[in-house]
């Protein structure tokens, strides 16, 4: 038996009935990575030596009988952007590029008290602004699937991370597709809950009414208990919901008879690549076979939601960043002249150009005399997409979509053009601005040998028929099998 | 292009978001502002009249909790993040002639 073939649920199992001991995870997991980490690069800090440490911890109390639960001893990384107690974090941005946080995010939290042992921080998009993890200060990751790729973004790394079993999953954190965009371009499952069912203490905020953390994992199972681990109501977090139905490994039922599957027709359009629309609408005919009720409707507003969703999340990102003036932590600037010149220069020497132009935009669209224009305007928009998807949602337990029009793009491509960047967000954005969650997961192979991600829409607070429909989905497509010389 | 982004707004800008930019940079931010505002004049072709602005997707508003402190003493831990540090203090440049 290969360790990194188990999935985390089955590793626990293992763990639990010591056929597998925590170390034995942790020493597989660090092997991995001084196999592949050099050229993928999919971690920031990776922290061997409190791994170990932890292993033998978490072994005693798994032998003690005190953890018991279905991640106790299963090694995990995290994105960059979530605060980890005494470990680095750096949002991969040069600005936070010594900062070490003082308490953990409380998602970090929930895993540490479940068991799980972290590994490292994971490589992503500078402050999760960007869609192919190329704008990280600290050097690009690349897809393992074929390394001339990108592996989407912005939560990259921790995508490509559990791709090349350099984990058996990960966090990340989805403003705008930001978990299943690169879980898709990586053949791996990742889903963004509804908004405020993880807690976003300890975040490191991009936009604060779209960021939520979510699981990456290697099925479904995976996913629909990590996420049940990490779900709190929390009182640190003012958008927090309290909920009492994240139960979420209840759903993890073979059966979609009678679900009522809707298919936006605006999202199968001119700029969907062929082999993502062939390997989606399979999907969907499977799922039919299977005996879900398959239609197609009409979802509207689907080209506004680019434009609102970057107004937004400029607005909000330029306020969330004010924060790093080179005082209280991170990156100051060598010479200066008074305060207000240290502030500047801090800032535009810390940021990357990604971050500025964004930082640019959000000033301009709240300032006076704009701020009516654009910003108002734009959380107008959102109220008319949110009430599109209400339609949608009396009509239909689940949207069922591509969650990219391609697969990853080269390394490189991207950057030149952000508009065009910005467009291959256009199937995951509007989730994040109506709170929905959404889940991707591997369908099927473009010409190139690149994975394709199918993407599952549900109402808010109905995981449950997500993760349901997505378990189905997964027991009828059968094993997805990974590239050659893992 | 339909927006043009003058050199004052662009100052005004670099001023509101506190960043130095280079001549080059400002042509160049002029430049990446102005396609970007054209793409969101999109949303111009909705009619928003009377349309209640959302901010937040559920009806929360005022969270409050009890203003209790449940943290210990971190200062000296927090004060390791700082890049300037003096008698348990943030210290920045001076700011008052």
């Amino acid at each position: 038996m290969d360790i990194l073939d188990l999935t985390a649920v089955e590793l626990a199992a293992k763990i639990k009935e010591k056929e597998v001991s925590v170390l034995d995870a942790v020493e597989a997991v660090i092997k991995q990575i001084e196999e592949k980490e050099e050229k993928l690069h999919c971690y920031v800090t990776i922290d061997k030596e409190g791994a170990r440490k932890r292993a033998e911890e978490v072994q005693k109390a798994i032998d003690a009988g005190t953890l018991t639960g279905p991640l106790a001893g299963v090694p995990v990384a995290i994105k960059d952007n979530m605060c980890t107690k005494d470990m680095l974090t750096t949002c991969s941005s040069k600005i936070l590029g010594n900062f070490i946080p003082t308490y953990s995010a409380e998602a970090v939290i929930k895993l540490e008290e479940a068991g799980a042992v972290i590994i490292g921080k994971t490589n992503m998009d500078e402050f999760a602004m960007g869609s192919t993890t190329e704008t990280s200060a600290f050097g690009v990751t690349k897809n393992p699937w074929n390394e001339e790729h990108v592996p989407g973004g912005s939560s990259g790394g921790s995508a490509a991370a559990v791709a090349a079993d350099e984990c058996f999953f990960s966090l990340g954190s989805d403003t705008g597709g930001s978990i299943r965009q690169p879980a898709s371009f990586c053949g791996v499952v990742g889903m963004k809950p509804t908004y405020g069912t993880v807690s976003r203490y300890g975040l490191i905020a991009y936009g604060s009414s779209l960021d939520q953390i979510g699981p990456l994992a290697k099925d479904v199972t995976d996913c629909a208990t990590i996420l049940e681990v990490i779900s709190s109501y929390d009182v640190k977090d003012s958008t927090s919901v309290e909920r009492k139905d994240t139960d979420f490994t209840k759903a993890l039922v073979n059966d979609v008879t009678g679900m009522k599957i809707g298919i936006p027709k605006d999202y199968f359009k001119e700029g969907l690549d062929p082999d993502v629309k062939e390997a989606v609408l399979a999907a969907a005919n499977l799922l039919k076979e299977k005996g879900a009720i398959v239609e197609e409707f009409d979802l509207s507003l689907v080209e506004y939601a680019i434009p609102t969703y970057y107004t937004i999340a400029a607005a909000e990102a330029s306020s969330n960043l004010e924060r790093f003036d080179g005082v209280k932590y991170g990156y100051r600037t060598e010479d200066y002249e008074g305060l207000h010149h240290m502030y500047k220069k801090t800032r535009s020497e810390g940021f990357g150009e990604e971050v500025k132009r964004r930082i640019m935009l959000g000033s301009f669209v709240l300032s006076s005399g704009y701020y009516d224009a654009y910003y108002l305007k734009a959380l107008k928009v959102k109220a008319l997409i949110k009430k599109a998807f209400d339609e949608a949602f009396a009509k239909y337990d689940v949207i069922l979509g591509p969650v990219a029009p391609t697969t990853a793009p080269k390394l490189g491509s991207s950057l030149a053009e952000p508009i065009k960047m910005y467009l291959g967000d256009i199937y995951t954005i509007s989730v994040n601005l109506a709170g929905l969650p959404g889940i991707s997961v591997p369908c099927g192979l473009d010409k190139a040998g690149l994975p394709i991600g199918l993407q599952l829409i549900g109402n808010t607070f109905e995981e449950k028929k997500l993760i349901q429909t997505a378990f189905t989905y997964e027991q009828a497509r059968g094993k997805f099998e990974k590239k050659e010389g893992k | 292009m339909a927006n043009i982004i003058s050199d004052e707004t662009i100052e005004y800008v670099g001023i509101l978001a506190k960043l130095d930019l280079s001549s080059e940079q400002i042509e160049q931010a002029k430049k990446d502002m102005g396609s970007m505002l054209d793409y969101i004049d999109k949303l111009n072709e909705l009619d928003t009249e009377g349309v209640e602005p959302m901010s937040h997707v559920f009806p929360v508003q005022n969270v409050f909790r009890q203003d209790v402190v449940t943290n210990g003493d971190n200062r000296e831990q927090i004060l390791k993040n700082a890049p300037g540090e003096k008698d348990g203090m943030f210290m920045v440049p001076r700011t008052v002639e």
